[in-house]
């Protein structure tokens, strides 16, 4: 494998139809780099789902639980106070605190596997060097491709995306 | 200055004021005004202006805390005054922030992009200073720290079922969440920031900050997966979060407290309140930031429909409130009624009643929700009015109680008037800071817009 070419393009829509077209000629699409969110890109990269979601349900459910266990065990078991002719467990209003706490835990579970899924925080990666990519979070589009099998098709490729619309053809990080 | 500011409104477009708008004239639009743009005489001043009052309100904080709550105007009866007021009108204005941004956001509503940054900030702010005045009512405020579970040699724990302890948790939680909520809308901005800085320590701020963001297809899935969902989380919060401020008077015996419906007629209270201030914000931030091309009287239009709806739905639930005590038939819940409309406070409620109910009902006429000046004339009356109903609350039913003998009014203090507007400053000065280190609108979102309506 040679190395992979970076194509800038100066919007969505060619970006969208070069991928297409690659996919459809066999190369190997490795990431795209846009200044918003391009959902046409998921189904033609195969980004995967994460489990963002997961991660959040077990985390708010965990810590909403461990909450009503340190309330019950605080007012039924270690410091039982009688007022008024409450129940000592007193589920009703025990339930607010878990509640609130246990969304907030479930944001943070959520931030901590998004940061895992996306392998953030990483200050510095190779395609920064890639002249011009600081426009791809501004107005350009980039893709990143590469060719897999013989040599010839190197020319191949970067021809293919030259005619697809890109303003430039580079190697990544030059 | 781009192209796209100066266009005129073009109604093929209804949320960017322009026929055509590049996403690098949109992202130096709104970035320029951080990076480049000199801050300017005008934002010096407020700027100064505000901090006085962040000045008052720390002497007063200052004075309270050595003298004891003694210098407010509470007395043995009226054992709440402007202190609980404030904290509910703030809370509500910060929850305000979040169902505008949340609600829109799981809605898809596309004009969202345009306000819900500055909404999402004004909860922070709104949330943080809310906060502070539970904490400076308590009398003891050094101890505020009792009401967290912690391993002490008292062998002690928080008394569960308290509301105090119940807003300590819901502040906190929500205050945590919303900032998670506004930093993860920041973050591809950040990003943006950190590739058009020019100084080196912009470059590194911005850069750390934005966490080696790249703008992957990856990453915006993950991102919009986890924003959304985050967003769904929110409005059940703020909804819990506000839910717990109505049952803090709920929860009690008073006459006019103890009522089913304060949860959810607070959590209206807040939703109106609320979008009345990102209204009153959202023009200034048009005017300061001169963001016309991306803020357009449809922005008015859209957010004082809100507003009418929250309105009528008020209105509704004063008139639930006032059938519900003649109907149930208690002798101090129908003397309350009566002291409302006919007692000492009464030309306040009439006034409340206008602000609330009255006055937001001329935004059923177009040309009135299509005038920027109208809408912000009738936010700052809403929330005028929203803070007189959160006095009135403490102030009727605590004067007017069961016992006769404990009738008695409140008098505002000095003090208590500082720390009434001081915050208000305190929550200008924030966000002037705000809009100097941030960008105020959301540049991803506006690009997305741009390409959404075929502008770009």
């Amino acid at each position: 494998m040679t190395k992979p070419l970076i194509a800038e393009f100066s919007d969505a829509d060619s970006l969208i139809s070069a991928a297409v077209r690659l996919k459809r000629e066999g190369h190997q699409l490795l990431d795209a780099f846009t200044p918003f969110r391009l959902p046409e890109l998921d189904s033609i990269l195969i980004v995967k789902p994460s489990r963002i979601r997961l991660s959040m349900l077990v985390g708010g459910l965990a810590m909403a639980a461990f909450f009503y266990f340190l309330q019950w065990y605080s007012s039924v078991i270690d410091y039982p106070l009688n007022t008024g002719g409450r129940p000592l467990n007193s589920w009703p209003v025990f339930l607010l605190v878990p509640f609130e706490v246990g969304m907030l835990a479930a944001a943070l579970s959520g931030f901590a596997a998004f940061l895992w899924t996306c392998r953030l925080p990483r200050l510095y990666h190779p395609i920064f060097d890639t002249t011009d990519f600081a426009r791809a979070t501004q107005d350009r589009f980039f893709l990143l491709a590469a060719q897999t099998g013989k040599e010839e098709r190197s020319a191949s490729l970067r021809k293919l995306l030259k005619h697809s619309g890109a303003v430039a053809v580079r190697e990544q990080g030059s | 200055m781009s192209v796209i500011a100066s266009a005129p409104a073009n109604p093929a477009h209804p949320w960017i004021a322009a026929d055509h708008a590049s996403y690098g004239e949109v992202t130096a639009l709104i970035a320029d005004s951080v990076l480049l743009r000199p801050a300017g005489w005008r934002w010096w001043i407020a700027l100064g202006v505000s901090g006085l009052f962040v000045l008052a309100t720390m002497v007063a904080i200052y004075v309270l805390f050595t003298e004891g709550i003694g210098v407010w105007g509470v007395n043995s009866t009226v054992v709440w005054g402007y202190a609980i007021a404030s904290y509910v009108w703030w809370i509500a204005i910060g929850s305000g922030g979040t169902l505008i941004s949340a609600m829109l956001l799981i809605t898809r509503q596309r004009w969202r992009a345009s306000v819900n940054r500055f909404a999402e900030t004004m909860t922070i702010f709104a949330v943080s200073i809310s906060g502070l005045f539970p904490i400076l009512h308590l009398g003891r405020p050094q101890y505020f720290y009792w009401l967290a579970p912690y391993p002490n040699t008292m062998l002690l724990w928080p008394q569960w079922r308290s509301a105090l302890v119940w807003d300590f948790w819901a502040i906190v939680s929500y205050l945590l969440f919303s900032l998670l909520f506004l930093y993860i809308g920041l973050l591809p901005d950040l990003a943006t920031m950190r590739d058009r800085a020019t100084t080196v320590y912009g470059q590194v701020f911005y850069g750390a900050f934005a966490l080696g963001w790249r703008g992957s297809a990856h990453h915006w899935r993950c991102y919009e997966t986890f924003q959304i969902t985050l967003a769904a989380l929110a409005v059940p919060l703020v909804v819990s979060v506000h839910s717990i401020v109505g049952l803090d008077f709920a929860a009690s015996l008073m006459p006019g407290w103890q009522e089913t419906i304060f949860p959810p007629y607070f959590v209206v209270g807040a939703l109106f309140s609320g979008f009345a201030s990102v209204a009153i914000l959202t023009a200034l931030v048009r005017w300061g930031l001169r963001l016309e091309a991306v803020i357009t009287v449809h922005h008015f239009n859209a957010m004082a429909k809100i507003l009418l709806l929250a309105s009528v739905v008020m209105t509704c639930s004063y008139a639930t409130e006032w059938f519900m005590a003649w109907y149930a038939g208690a002798a101090a819940d129908r003397s309350l009624l009566v002291f409302l409309f006919t007692g000492s406070y009464a030309p306040l409620y009439w006034m409340q009643l206008s602000f609330n109910c009255l006055l937001p009902q001329a935004l059923w006429f177009p040309r009135v929700r299509r005038s920027i000046l109208c809408v912000v004339l009738i936010a700052i009356g809403i929330n005028i009015g929203m803070w007189l109903e959160r006095i009135l609350i403490i102030w009727n039913t605590l004067s007017h109680g069961y016992a006769v003998s404990l009738w008695r009014l409140f008098y505002p203090t000095l003090w208590d008037w500082i720390l009434l507007v001081g915050p208000v400053g305190l929550f200008v000065f924030f966000f002037l800071c705000f809009v100097r280190l941030v960008p105020a609108v959301p540049m991803n979102e506006l690009r997305k817009l741009c390409r959404e309506e075929h502008v770009a």
